[in-house]
């Protein structure tokens, strides 16, 4: 198990049942480092309440959907493949959401 | 792997800018932006000194970063302006209450007035109220006519002398392809612009422009911005349209593609775009209708009467429809004999049947029999009307066509409710993947129709005027 901060904003908490952020227990694969791709997989099976398409798109965020790890942007990181450790923060920020 | 900024190689770098792939720290990031969009000030020339600059605050991400960056700019530069922040209160309980307390937030942490016009103020009706006549389904209709009403008359009432909108280059290039995609070619010469309101009191401009939307939410994050982003309850996830979508999609795969299509719009040669109307193209310069000014309440108006005292006249008078689109029966009519039995006359015979003649001087009221297609002038020599009667938009191309691209093609429900106008039932099929519309396409495209003549004169100008008028796309008219 990862203990991991899923933040969710820019009204991306409005389709995880209205939480900003949770404080999640992820699964990992023995003999693997969890990664960002693991992690938002579990967050979309596990925490989601509404509307999966509007939180991914395939394997990844749907694009309009920004992922920081530990307030860097995902990009920097390696996107998907990013490791998540032990006490990391994933914020995951729709810019898709009101004007 | 820390990577360090690559501007001052000291601090931890935060974030890849989409429109460079810079990599900075946060600092050089805020200065990165606020200098671009200063640039982008200056260079277009956007502000006066000694102006009175309302900021459209609706509370949400864009309207709170610009009036931050305008403040900060403006304290920084010299500027000279006087801003203050202009919300619209459109009466929609549970959502607009707690988004104006964003605003009311934004007025302290800024230290800039802020002014509040109510739909109830300015025409006696809440959205609540309404919808509670309307239903949902045209309720988008209502409110970005209103809206954008709302705004210049806000503005006005307090004297400003322009209006600051957030629209940032994401909104831009989205407004850009569906210009293209309605064959919009008015619209699409002036979309671009930076400075718009050739059909408003006031200009407007967007010192966002050439802004990401991505840098926007990240300015906003790291500065911890107070801002809102709850959907609106009758239109949830509106904005959402297949057009934003696809922006998104060039973006992930190419960031440069949201500026290139802002740069192309901008060269654009449009018929009619300048006053020296005869292109060497040949093509006809587009005339749009005269703007005069409402003869009830003095809003600038293509018609003798605007497009919110006609909504009006019809809640008042408890035919909220009449102003917004035909009864759903109707939509069938002209579906008989098929578009390739329709001649001349049943074509310029379908529309006054659709319209129930009681209602033809609320929504045609320049049309004195009542045959709506009186109002609409003649296409030009060599185009034809579409033959789906609810949309009628001229077209170029050989007599054998009979319907628009839109009415023609297949993703055409997709197309017609981009924006959630029509209620948004086309778009949830599009997004769900799930079973087409039972209604034929007519019906949805009309359903995002104000009636014929209403405003502005091509029929399919009044259903772009529809969906632009959505509040999840309101950039689209500009
Ligand atoms: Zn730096
Ligand atoms: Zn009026
Ligand atoms: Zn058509």
């Amino acid at each position: 198990m990862v203990k991991v901060r899923l933040e969710f904003s820019g009204g991306l908490d409005l389709l995880f049942g209205n939480q900003k952020a949770v404080e999640a227990d992820i699964p990992q694969q023995s003999g693997h480092q969890l990664t960002v791709a693991e992690a938002m997989a579990w967050a979309r099976d596990n925490l989601l309440t509404d509307r999966p398409e509007l939180f991914m798109k395939g394997s990844s965020v749907r694009p309009g959907v920004l992922v920081l790890l530990n307030d860097t942007d995902w990009e920097l990181c390696g996107e998907l493949d990013a490791l998540v450790a032990d006490g990391d923060r994933v914020t995951f920020i729709s810019t898709l959401h009101g004007g | 792997m820390v990577k360090l900024c690559g501007h001052c190689g000291e601090q931890r770098a935060v974030l890849r800018r989409p429109k460079t792939f810079e990599q900075l720290c946060r600092e050089c990031f805020y200065t990165a932006l606020e200098a671009e969009v200063h640039e982008t000030i200056t260079a277009a020339r956007l502000f006066r000194p000694g102006e009175r600059v309302a900021v459209a605050a609706s509370g949400g991400k864009d309207s709170t970063v610009l009036a931050h960056m305008l403040t900060t700019l403006n304290r920084r530069h010299g500027y000279g302006l006087d801003l203050f922040l202009l919300s619209i209160d459109e009466g929609i309980s549970g959502y607009r209450d707690d988004s104006l307390e964003t605003v009311k937030r934004n007025e302290a942490q800024y230290q800039i007035p802020l002014h509040v016009y109510s739909y109830k103020d300015l025409y006696g009706w809440t959205m609540d109220e309404i919808v509670s006549q309307i239903g949902t389904r045209s309720n988008c209709t209502f409110c970005g006519v209103f809206r954008r009403q709302a705004l210049d008359r806000g503005a006005a009432l307090v004297g400003a002398d322009k209006i600051a909108t957030g629209h940032n280059a994401d909104d831009v290039a989205e407004t850009v392809l569906l210009n293209i995609i309605r064959g919009d070619v008015p619209r699409l010469g002036r979309c671009a612009n930076i400075i718009t309101g050739e059909d408003s009191p006031l200009p407007r401009v967007k010192p966002f422009k050439y802004t990401y939307e991505k840098e926007i939410v990240m300015y906003a994050y790291f500065k911890r911005l107070d801002y809102f982003s709850t959907e609106c309850i009758y239109a949830p996830f509106a904005a959402r349209g297949f057009a934003r979508e696809f922006v998104k999609d060039l973006e992930a795969a190419r960031p440069r593609a949201i500026v290139d299509l802002i740069r192309s719009a901008e060269q654009f040669r449009v018929p009619g775009r300048s006053s020296s109307s005869n292109s060497s193209s040949g093509a006809k310069a587009v005339v749009l209708p005269q703007a005069g000014s409402c003869e009830r309440c003095g809003y600038i108006s293509s018609q003798p009467v605007c497009k919110a005292c006609m909504l009006l006249e019809g809640l008042n008078k408890g035919l909220p429809r009449l102003g917004v689109t035909r009864t759903r029966k109707t939509h069938k009519a002209p579906a008989v004999g098929g578009p390739a039995a329709a001649t001349a006359a049943q074509l310029a015979a379908a529309p006054a049947a659709a319209v129930d003649p009681a209602a033809a001087d609320l929504v045609a009221p320049q049309a004195a029999g009542g045959v709506s297609t009186a109002a609409a002038p003649r296409p030009e020599p060599g185009m034809q009307r579409c033959r789906i009667s609810s949309c009628l938009q001229a077209q170029t191309g050989a007599a054998s066509v009979q319907q628009c691209g839109f009415c023609t093609s297949p993703q055409q429900p997709a197309v017609c409710c981009g924006s959630g106008a029509c209620g948004g039932s086309a778009l949830g099929s599009l997004e769900a993947g799930g079973a087409p519309e039972a209604d034929p396409p007519a019906a949805d495209h009309s359903a995002a129709l104000a009636g014929p003549g209403s405003e502005g004169s091509f029929a399919y100008l009044q259903n772009k005027g529809a969906i632009a008028s959505h509040p999840s796309a309101r950039h689209a008219a500009q």
